[in-house]
């Protein structure tokens, strides 16, 4: 055998052996938790709320309280990431501000999310007097997410082909009905992808949350009512030692709520893009 | 025009009265003259041939006919393109509703990621139209004078992106007719197509110059031949020779024309 050939084998061997090793992992955390997780899981966990501190009954409030509170951050940062986007790639020039505002972004991005929640703590809850609510825990979540969502839209809106842009001008289009028409259209498949990371990350937060939302058990009924998302209820649980068995059916739930986020999202984007290629 | 006004019967009745009058245009990219001082006046409902060897600034004078210079950084455009008589490049000329009346055909097929439908109404719509019918009867007549309608009729929900190469070409050919614009631009259009697909381009040209000015930048002087009515020479920016396309090709004024058109260079 050549030495090419020897080469060329080893390369793909270790290739397979670290896309092994990575699902491999995938696979063992989810085993893990759903093993243990999976028996909790019943109507009654799903759909009552929890009872004597969460040691009985239900997690019904905190998987509401963590829908609405990711869905009201991405809600906030979905807007103000994307126009920043458009911005930044369709309207400057490229030169120092434009790389400033990246470097802030990247830095923004690169922040523990703990001290967001200090931030968040110390600027919604008590200069604001917005309390432990399902507003602040938003805001703090969405300047979490920001970045993510910013470089993701941009990085979406720079790989539609440039003369498609030239196109549409050329047929008497302005910049924004080009933007609108052409632009983010052809770029929402990976806006999609950054929506989907940043739902994925508001879900699983928790050092964000808890000083900025709070832990209250109840079920909210406006903005300004305390929750508690899942992840916050599993650390609680687990670290006061209150229920092994409710914490691991609680992340249970998590990590099927994560895993369906993705799915439903991909299938969404594969339709999207299967319509539009018709 | 708007301005028709302004000129007296005797000119507009003029048959020398030019659609286009160019006059010291300058280009320049970020200091880099491109374009170095050209004058020429383009006849209405005429085929202009524009050849030159590659890095002449044939598609940079195009592109400012429409000015879609300007659209890249550092560009820097002097002196007058008129069109109908009224400057371009005027501070209160709008440059959309230019390109409006100014369609472009790129040198690379490149439909947008639309229906085939949908990319022949993309400019109507943008000015406005959006009669059900009215855009049916425009898209069949578009497509009819790119000679792509028989091909692409019963499909014209698909993709246009799901067309060959020489199909494409000739939905942007269609696209561009769509606007009804005064001038159409080609820039080396069939520089990516098989000989059939460039046949059905240049027929449909010789057709549609009877109701369109055309000018058609191109590598291959053969094609200038074969459909243009006049023909200007460029090289390294400079309008060396503007003539009847007949006298270009048998008897250029200039030697660098008649070096360039025998193969000598370039």
């Amino acid at each position: 055998m050549s030495a090419h050939a020897t080469s060329q084998r080893i390369a793909v061997g270790a290739l397979a052996a670290a896309t092994l090793l990575s699902l491999a992992i995938v696979a063992f955390i989810l085993f893990f938790v759903l093993e243990k997780g999976l028996p909790q899981l019943s109507w009654e966990f799903l759909f009552s709320g929890p009872k004597d501190m969460g040691k009985a009954g239900g997690i019904f409030p905190a998987i509401i309280g963590t829908l609405v509170l990711s869905l009201l951050a991405i809600g906030i940062s979905l807007p103000l990431g994307v126009l920043t986007a458009v911005y930044l790639s369709e309207y400057t020039k490229e030169g120092r501000l434009t790389k400033a505002i990246r470097f802030g972004t990247d830095c923004l991005a690169g922040i523990p999310s703990i001290i967001f929640g200090l931030f968040g703590y110390v600027f919604f809850v008590t200069t604001l007097r917005m309390g432990w609510s399902l507003i602040s825990g938003a805001l703090t979540l969405a300047m979490m997410v920001l970045p993510t969502l910013i470089r993701t839209s941009e990085e979406a809106i720079r790989s539609v082909p440039q003369p498609w842009r030239e196109v549409s001008l050329s047929l008497g289009a302005t910049r924004w009905e080009t933007v609108r028409k052409v632009v983010l259209p052809n770029a929402l498949p990976g806006i999609v992808t950054g929506v989907m990371l940043s739902f994925g990350r508001s879900i699983g937060e928790t050092a964000a949350v808890i000083y900025t939302a709070g832990s209250s058990f109840r079920m909210p009924r406006s903005a300004f009512d305390s929750v508690r998302t899942l992840a916050v209820h599993f650390y609680l649980l687990a670290r006061e030692g209150i229920s092994t068995e409710k914490a691991y059916g609680t992340a249970a739930v998590l990590v099927l709520a994560v895993l369906s986020v993705n799915l439903l999202t991909y299938a969404l984007m594969n339709r999207f893009i299967r319509r539009r290629a018709r | 025009m708007s301005l028709d006004h302004q000129r007296s019967p005797d000119e507009l009745r003029s048959s020398h009265n030019p659609k286009v009058e160019v006059r010291d245009l300058k280009v320049s990219f970020g200091g880099d003259l491109a374009l170095r001082g050209v004058s020429l006046d383009i006849a209405a409902k005429r085929i202009l041939g524009v050849i030159g060897p590659a890095g002449s600034a044939k598609t940079t004078f195009l592109r400012a006919l429409d000015r879609m210079n300007e659209l890249k950084s550092g560009c820097r455009t002097e002196g007058k393109v008129l069109i109908d008589g009224e400057d371009i490049y005027a501070p209160s000329s709008d440059p959309v509703l230019l390109r409006r009346r100014v369609g472009m055909v790129f040198a690379m097929p490149m439909p947008l990621p639309l229906s085939i439908y949908e990319n022949v109404v993309y400019g109507p719509r943008l000015s406005g139209l959006c009669d059900k019918a009215a855009l049916d009867e425009l898209v069949e007549e578009s497509l009819s004078s790119a000679f792509l309608w028989e091909e692409v009729k019963d499909r014209l929900g698909t993709s246009g992106l799901k067309l060959s190469g020489g199909q494409q070409q000739r939905l942007c050919l269609a696209r561009t007719l769509a606007m009804k614009p005064e001038l159409i631009l080609l820039d080396e259009p069939s520089s990516g197509l098989d000989p059939i697909s460039t046949s059905k381009i240049e027929e449909a040209l010789t057709i549609l110059k009877e109701r369109y000015t055309i000018v058609l930048v191109t590598n291959n002087t053969k094609q200038a031949a074969r459909v243009a009515d006049e023909t200007a020479f460029f090289l390294m920016g400079e309008l060396i020779e503007l003539n009847a396309t007949g006298k270009i090709f048998t008897n250029p004024a200039d030697k660098r024309t008649e070096d360039y058109v025998t193969g000598r260079f370039g």
